[in-house]
Formats: C-alpha cells, sequence, structure tokens
C-alpha cells in the first residue's frame, strides 16, 4: 500500500515535470513521425516487400523496439541532473520506499514510450498497417517490458557512474551490438548462420520476433510467449538491481 | 540526550592506480548532544564532517558504534530515525523547474501526510521563512538566499526533533548569513535540536551554543565557544618592540607568562589576566632598558583553539 501510494507520488512528479518541457514532447512525436515518412518507402524495394502493408507489417514492430530500447536506456541522464541538483538526496533522507523512487520514475519512461507508440501505430494504419486490438495490446505489454527494462538498467548504471562523461560512452557500446543483433531494422532472415546464432543470446532480438509475430496476427506463435517470460524475468531482475541501487546509493 | 554516539566510524577504500588504500574519514566519534541546543561542527575541508552528518541522517551506514538519535536506534531502526530528523545537503535540493512551493507539498508528502495537510504545512512554511512572495515562481529564478532558505524549509516540512545542516551558510553574502542565522535561531526557539557544520569560526562562535572541533576524522576539543577560549589561556598580548630576541630572554623565564612566541615585529604572550600582566611587563622590560613600541591585548579567538589544539590555524588548512 505504501509502496503503491509513494510509487503515485513520484511518477506524479516526474510527469508533471515531464509535461512541463516542452521540448522533449516535440522531439518525441517529430521523431518518430520522420522515421515513417522518410525510412518506410526505402523498404518496401529493399525487403521485396510485395505491397507497402506487408512492408510496415515488419518495419513498425522493429521502430516500435527500438524506440522502446533507446528511449528508456538514455533516461539515466535525467537522474545525473538529479543527484547532482541534491534531488536524490533529499528524497533518500525521507521514509519514501527505495523501489517507489525507482518504480515512479521508470513508469513515467514506460508511459512516455506507450503513447509514443500508440501515436506511430495510429499514423502507420493509413499506410497500410493492419493489426488486431488484442495482438497489439499484447505488443504494447512487451514494448513496457522492454522500457521498463532499459530504464531500470539506465538509473543503476547512473547511480554507479555518476557522471554523464562515463555514461555516454558505456551505454553506447551496450546498445549498438544490442541493436544490431536484434533484428530491428531489417530482420534477420537475411544474416548468415553465425549472425543468428549471436542474435538467439539478445534477449531484444527475441523480443523483436514477439512483437512482430503480433503485429502479424499470430498470437498463438511460442516467439510471443517466450519473449514475455524472457523480459519479464529481467525486468524484475534489473528493477530489484536499481531499487538496490537507491538504497545504497553513496554519494 | 538527543543525539547519542559512541565511536562513530567510517573508513572508505579508494583505488590509486592499482593499488586499493582505505581512509578512515571519521574514527571514534563521540557526541552527547541536548535537546534544543545549537550544536556546531567545526573544522576544516575533509575533517570528516559531513561524513559524520550523513551517517548520522542514515544516508551511509557507519562501520561501527552504537548511535541513537530523538531516541531511535541508528542501526536498528534507520527507517523510525528517517521520520524523527530533518537533514540539509551541502550543495542544495532544489530542481531547477519546479517550484518552492512544488517542492515543499511533495517533500511533506513524502513523509506521509495527506495532500490537503501537505498543502496547508507548505504554506506555513513559506510564511515562516519569508518565502511566500517568490513561492510560485521557478527555483532556478531564486536568489542563492532565497534557495538557500527553500533548502531549510524542506528540512524541517515534517517537524522533526532534530535537524541536520551541512554548511548552512556556506556561499551566501553577508546579509543573507545574517537572516540565516536568525533562521536557525528560530528554529532552536521553536524546540528544535540543530547540528551544523561550518568552517567559519564566527558563525561557530556567534550562533553555536556548544561546537566540537574537528581534524582529521576526529574530535579534538568540545564545549561551549567561551569555554573553549578560556581553555587554551587567559588572554592574549602581543608586544611590538625592535629587540624581540631578547625581549623573549627577559619575559620567557617570568612565572606569569604562560606561553611566549616570538613574532617578526615583536612577541606574543599568552598570560593568566592581562590586566596584572602588563604592569609586570612593563616593569620587566623597562628594568633591561628594552624599548616598547607599542603593545596589544586581544582575547583568544576560535582560531587560537583550532591552533593549540591542531597545531596550524583554520585559515592555512
Amino acid at each position: 500500500m505504501k509502496l503503491l501510494r509513494d510509487t503515485w507520488l513520484v511518477f506524479g512528479r516526474q510527469i508533471q515535470l515531464f509535461l512541463r518541457n516542452p521540448v522533449w514532447l516535440i522531439v518525441g512525436v517529430i521523431q518518430p513521425v520522420l522515421y515513417l515518412l522518410l525510412f518506410a518507402p526505402l523498404l518496401k524495394p529493399a525487403l521485396g516487400a510485395k505491397t507497402n502493408a506487408e512492408a510496415y507489417q515488419t518495419f513498425v514492430p522493429g521502430l516500435l523496439v527500438m524506440l522502446a530500447i533507446f528511449g528508456a536506456l538514455f533516461v539515466g541522464f535525467g537522474l545525473i541532473a538529479e543527484l547532482r541538483a541534491g534531488v536524490i538526496e533529499r528524497s533518500r533522507v525521507t521514509p519514501v520506499s527505495r523501489l517507489a523512487l525507482l518504480l515512479g520514475r521508470s513508469l513515467r519512461d514506460v508511459v512516455s514510450l506507450l503513447a509514443q507508440a500508440v501515436l506511430i501505430t495510429v499514423l502507420a494504419i493509413p499506410f497500410g498497417l493492419s493489426v488486431e486490438l488484442g495482438d497489439v495490446l499484447l505488443a504494447y505489454l512487451l514494448l513496457g517490458l522492454i522500457a521498463m527494462l532499459c530504464s531500470a538498467v539506465s538509473y543503476a548504471v547512473a547511480l554507479k557512474v555518476r557522471s554523464e562523461d562515463a555514461l555516454a560512452p558505456l551505454l553506447q557500446t551496450v546498445s549498438q551490438p544490442i541493436l544490431l543483433t536484434a533484428g530491428i531494422l531489417l530482420p534477420l532472415i537475411f544474416a548468415p548462420a553465425w549472425l543468428k546464432n549471436v542474435a538467439k543470446w539478445n534477449p531484444f532480438s527475441w523480443a523483436v520476433d514477439g512483437v512482430r509475430a503480433l503485429f502479424n496476427g499470430h498470437p498463438d506463435v511460442p516467439e510471443v510467449w517466450k519473449s514475455l517470460v524472457i523480459l519479464g524475468v529481467l525486468t524484475v531482475l534489473s528493477v530489484l538491481w536499481a531499487a538496490r541501487s537507491f538504497a545504497k546509493s553513496v554519494r | 540526550m538527543m543525539i547519542e554516539t559512541l565511536g562513530l566510524t567510517k573508513s572508505f577504500r579508494s583505488r590509486q592506480g592499482r593499488q586499493n588504500t582505505t581512509v578512515e574519514a571519521v574514527r571514534g566519534v563521540d557526541l552527547a548532544v541536548s535537546p534544543g541546543e545549537i550544536f556546531g561542527f567545526l573544522g576544516p575541508n575533509g575533517a570528516g564532517k559531513t561524513t559524520t552528518l550523513r551517517m548520522l541522517a542514515t544516508l551511509i551506514e557507519p562501520d561501527g558504534s552504537t548511535a541513537v538519535i530523538a531516541g531511535a536506534d541508528l542501526r536498528k531502526n534507520p527507517g523510525e530515525v528517517r521520520r524523527r530528523i530533518g537533514y540539509v545537503a551541502q550543495g542544495g535540493s532544489t530542481w531547477d523547474e519546479s517550484t518552492a512551493r512544488e517542492e515543499l507539498i511533495l517533500h511533506a508528502r513524502m513523509y506521509g501526510v495527506s495532500k490537503a495537510e501537505a498543502r496547508r504545512r507548505a504554506a506555513a512554511t513559506l510564511d515562516a521563512f519569508q518565502l511566500s512572495e517568490y513561492a510560485d515562481r521557478r527555483c532556478k529564478t531564486y536568489s542563492g538566499g532565497q534557495r538557500r532558505r527553500v533548502d531549510i524549509a524542506l528540512g524541517i516540512i515534517h517537524q522533526p526533533k532534530v535537524v541536520f545542516l551541512d554548511e548552512p551558510t556556506s556561499g551566501l553574502d553577508p546579509q543573507s548569513r545574517a537572516h540565516m542565522w536568525d533562521e536557525v535561531r528560530r528554529l532552536r526557539d521553536e524546540g528544535m535540536t540543530v547540528f551544523l557544520t561550518t568552517h567559519y569560526l564566527d558563525e561557530a562562535d556567534a550562533l553555536c551554543d556548544r561546537i566540537a572541533i574537528m581534524d582529521h576524522g576526529q574530535i579534538v576539543a568540545e564545549g561551549t565557544p567561551d569555554a573553549l577560549k578560556q581553555e587554551i589561556s587567559g588572554d592574549v598580548v602581543n608586544i611590538l618592540l625592535t629587540e624581540s630576541a631578547r625581549a623573549a630572554q627577559v619575559l620567557g623565564s617570568s612565572d606569569f607568562v604562560r606561553k611566549l612566541e616570538t613574532l617578526d615585529d615583536g612577541v606574543r604572550l599568552y598570560v593568566d589576566e592581562a590586566g596584572s600582566a602588563i604592569p609586570q611587563i612593563l616593569r620587566a622590560l623597562d628594568g633591561d632598558g628594552i624599548a616598547l613600541g607599542g603593545i596589544e591585548l586581544h582575547r583568544p579567538s576560535l582560531d587560537d583553539v583550532f591552533l593549540t589544539k591542531t597545531g596550524r590555524t583554520l585559515r592555512e588548512s
């Protein structure tokens, strides 16, 4: 009960500050729209798809997973600014739940990602995308887990390194191979066997397969439940890790 | 006792190149602070003041010690300690894009009070700290003094029994400092125990009921500012003359001189009481035909205390 109340408290504050900054809202909307308008037209010929719809069916899920990973993986920068301002230390002197300090922030990241995801899905419909409501909701659950996982990891690492100078190269180094071996932009159908084997060990590659299956109307293929289980477990672990960092964080 | 610690200790491991070194930041601090006191921690940067404060405020775990704060055990029940104390960090605690009122309401609610109660308390606290006028502007527009007052207001919004202030006036202009001293005294008058750190001698002297001088992680002296000054010696007499070596020889053996230092332009004497010492000094110098340039008398300052206890002045450390 206290955890829920505290989480709501932290979440409310974060959302309030987020909405106060119009720059983020504009960037958050424009970026995905540009991907849809400028990158997607290349896909039909590149993928050898027969119709626009088919290209979008493959591309949009990848785009959504990419936004979830990248949007959330870099939230640690905001936390470092909060650390510097003394806001985190001020919170840690109160009896507020340490898990709530993390969850309130991560939930803001999940909500802003899902808002983007809905926008992109709706915008892609005129281009020929079609997807069942139940399937898309399940896909959003998967995306929410990805965002939660990445934001928790980002916060935990930020609390550890405590400087933008260290965080930026660290996250770049981690995110690049994740992106390349997840089949996000182009499906791994084109990949050589060794690359496919590498991708098997990338949880986000499973996530991409899961979201793609859902967008193509196959909620019952094993990729869907497998990706939900894999990401569910990883999300719980990363949340516990990050909450522990909030509790132990030494200046 | 409002704060009672025994053997408070903290060491940090740090890596320099390939070598692991252990830095003993706080080495066995014993404290006893009474309710309603303004207790000051005086010492140079790096003495371990902030580390001690952060331990008492539950932010870092002590290595060893027993500590009871406002009746709650620091190690066994840090959650209860948090409910009973306030803590104001050195570097500030407000977010640029929030307003003082928003910060105060959020902070009060983190202690579990309802939204309505938090609003009411925020308004009352803003009023008490003369911040109502700016309450709904963003914190980034505040002056240094205003922002510092918001920090203190945040630290006491839940009416704690003890409030810890880390360098409350650091970086403030003289007027804001005086204002801040008044605020601190007001907290004490409202029944709060105030535990602050400072590296300003005049602040410790003017504001604190009792002070502890900290150096290299240990308390080297403790008492009221007056008692500490009394302890090192009665009075300090500076005698200006050219033949300082001869004067030192003549006066050094006198039994009313506790301690003598040779200066470039004379000698400094530490005596029990200047009133009776000065005639004797004059007589002794006159008897040996040493010409006197002038005589200065001053009460020992906390800097003299610091010098006696640590072997250097606070300014140079």
